[in-house]
């Protein structure tokens, strides 16, 4: 009986496939590329706002810059709370319509891609704020002085010291972001969108075919996310660098040249110099 | 006084009401090796800050090469890049290879080109003994071998003052050696140093001039060998008594 239903379920899929493939793969192919560039942008605003919620400001500095960083803050405050606070589904509506209604028709979405780009976006750009804030705080101030220390100002030592850290460390929410939108982006079919859910929706309402289209895509969306992950995994691996290092042995002479010890006494850490005798010196040995 | 490198005046520094420093006087003439001694606590390590303005003084001056720099407006990262800092716990950049934290300072703010950074980045780091090491990421090498890492950096940008905060404290015993071995070597070569330490072996032997710091004012100052066979203050000796 069982078996029966399991033949039957791979005999749907196939006539579903072999008439709606082309549905199915263009959907996949229009959910990914939506997701990426998503997350994308999405972590491209995550950043800027992480980033400006982050300028230290101090009591010495005008109030200006004090008043300017407040407001800053506040708006991105307002920013996250909006964007994390309702529903995708809902801000595609209200942007897809909203902004031709209140512009008197003046603009429409003429590109769907547009609007999903968008939405989706800055979805993302509200929660990877709060990561990027995050993966900030987290880094030692040490790594901070060290930067200024050494008389870099607050850009150098963001882009050089402080980011490529935070990036590490917010990469696995990254990935969580990222497979997150690969998922939800389902909802854009709102709009109008095309994606892989909107590909179930099409085939099943002309076939009827319910329950082994949903199959696909269950399938298809695991197989999607289970990629992402591998591929996340592997960029981590790939920022971590090697575990090993290699060193370089360049002039053994090089070595006790330095000002920190005596040419003949060597210094007791040193493996090289300890080889830097006057006798084998003179041997001419290493 | 005219050719002293870096000026201290009436220096006070305060963390809400506890003041840390309190009208602090103090100069440092080119070449001179200073060792900062006290208990904790006592300001020392406060007063390193401030002279490189991690902190930001609450009063009082600080003249380099004749100019304040502690003033509202002043050029900090300018100022900064002209005096090294050695930290306790050596705050290698992680996210750079042993090279690169050498490298960096060099091509972001005295804007040499990459492979003059280089070279001057290999020489510092052979002078400190970890040359082979240009490949290694810092978690892959050991605290004393961080730490000459750290020196090498701050060398890298050719300062001419060094500040060292407490370099040994955060190391293992076995590791103070190498590290000291490095400092005093450097001191030989006639760089301006000024290091907070309780390394007193250090202080005596390698220092010109010893300052005692206590509840946020230099207590004595001094000869090493003065300051630590015969000093006059009961607190210095006090302190000194736990050491010897």
């Amino acid at each position: 009986m069982f078996g029966e239903r399991v033949s039957l379920l791979f005999a749907d899929i196939g006539n579903l496939l072999s008439k709606y493939g082309k549905v199915y793969l263009s959907g996949i192919w229009n959910t990914l590329l939506l997701a990426v560039v998503a997350t994308l942008i999405g972590c491209l605003i995550g950043f800027v706002c992480g980033i400006l919620q982050t300028i230290p400001c101090s009591k010495n500095d005008g109030i200006l810059k004090r008043f300017f960083l407040g407001l800053i803050s506040v708006i991105v405050r307002i920013y996250v709370e909006l964007f994390r606070g309702t529903p995708m589904i809902l801000q595609a509506v209200f942007i897809y319509y909203g902004v031709p209604y209140f512009s008197g028709g003046q603009i429409q979405f003429t590109n769907i891609w547009t609007v999903a780009i968008i939405v989706v976006s800055i979805n993302t750009g509200a929660y990877m704020a709060e990561s990027v804030r995050g993966g900030i705080l987290s880094i030692d101030p040490g790594q901070t002085e060290a930067a200024k220390a050494i008389g870099m100002n607050h850009f150098q030592t963001m882009t050089s010291v402080i980011l490529p850290q935070a990036l590490r460390n917010i990469m696995p929410q990254i990935g969580n972001n990222f497979i997150i939108n690969v998922k939800d982006t389902s909802v854009m079919f709102i709009i109008g969108f095309t994606e892989f859910f909107a590909a179930h929706k099409m085939a099943a309402g002309a076939t009827f075919k319910y329950f082994p289209s949903a199959t696909v895509e269950m399938v298809g969306y695991l197989c999607m996310t289970l990629l992402a992950s591998f591929l996340l995994r592997r960029v981590e691996k790939m920022m971590d660098g090697s575990d090993s290092y290699e060193l370089v042995n360049g002039d053994q002479l090089v070595m006790t040249a330095g000002t920190y010890n005596h040419p003949l006494k060597g210094s007791p850490f040193d493996e090289h110099s300890i080889e830097y005798t006057p006798e084998n010196a003179a041997e001419g040995k290493r | 006084m005219s050719d002293a490198v870096l000026e201290v005046r009436h220096l006070s520094k305060s963390f809400g009401a506890h003041a840390v420093l309190k009208d602090i006087d103090f100069s440092v003439n080119q070449g001179d090796v200073i060792s900062i001694i006290g208990g904790s606590g006592g300001g020392k390590s406060t007063l390193l800050r401030c002279i490189n303005l991690l902190e930001t003084p609450t009063g009082g001056e600080i003249l380099f090469h004749g100019e304040n720099v502690a003033r509202k407006g002043a050029n900090a990262a300018a100022y900064r890049s002209k005096v090294g800092m050695v930290f306790q716990s050596f705050n290698l950049f992680n996210n750079m290879t042993v090279l690169e934290n050498c490298t960096v300072g060099q091509i972001k703010v005295l804007k040499r080109g990459k492979k003059e950074a280089r070279e001057m980045a290999i020489e510092y780091l052979n002078r400190v003994g970890m040359g082979p090491y240009i490949n290694a990421k810092p978690r892959q090498i050991s605290g004393g071998q961080k730490q000459r890492v750290a020196i090498a950096r701050a060398l890298a940008m050719q300062p001419e003052i060094l500040l060292f905060d407490e370099p040994t404290s955060a190391l293992d015993p076995e590791m103070v050696g190498e590290v000291l071995e490095v400092m005093r070597g450097i001191a030989e070569g006639g760089m301006t140093m000024l290091v907070v330490t309780h390394e007193m072996n250090f202080a005596r032997e390698v220092s010109g001039r010893v300052v005692f710091m206590a509840d946020g004012v230099i207590c004595e100052q001094g000869d090493p060998e003065q300051i630590f066979t015969a000093p006059t203050q009961a607190r210095t000796r006090e302190f000194l008594s736990r050491y010897l």
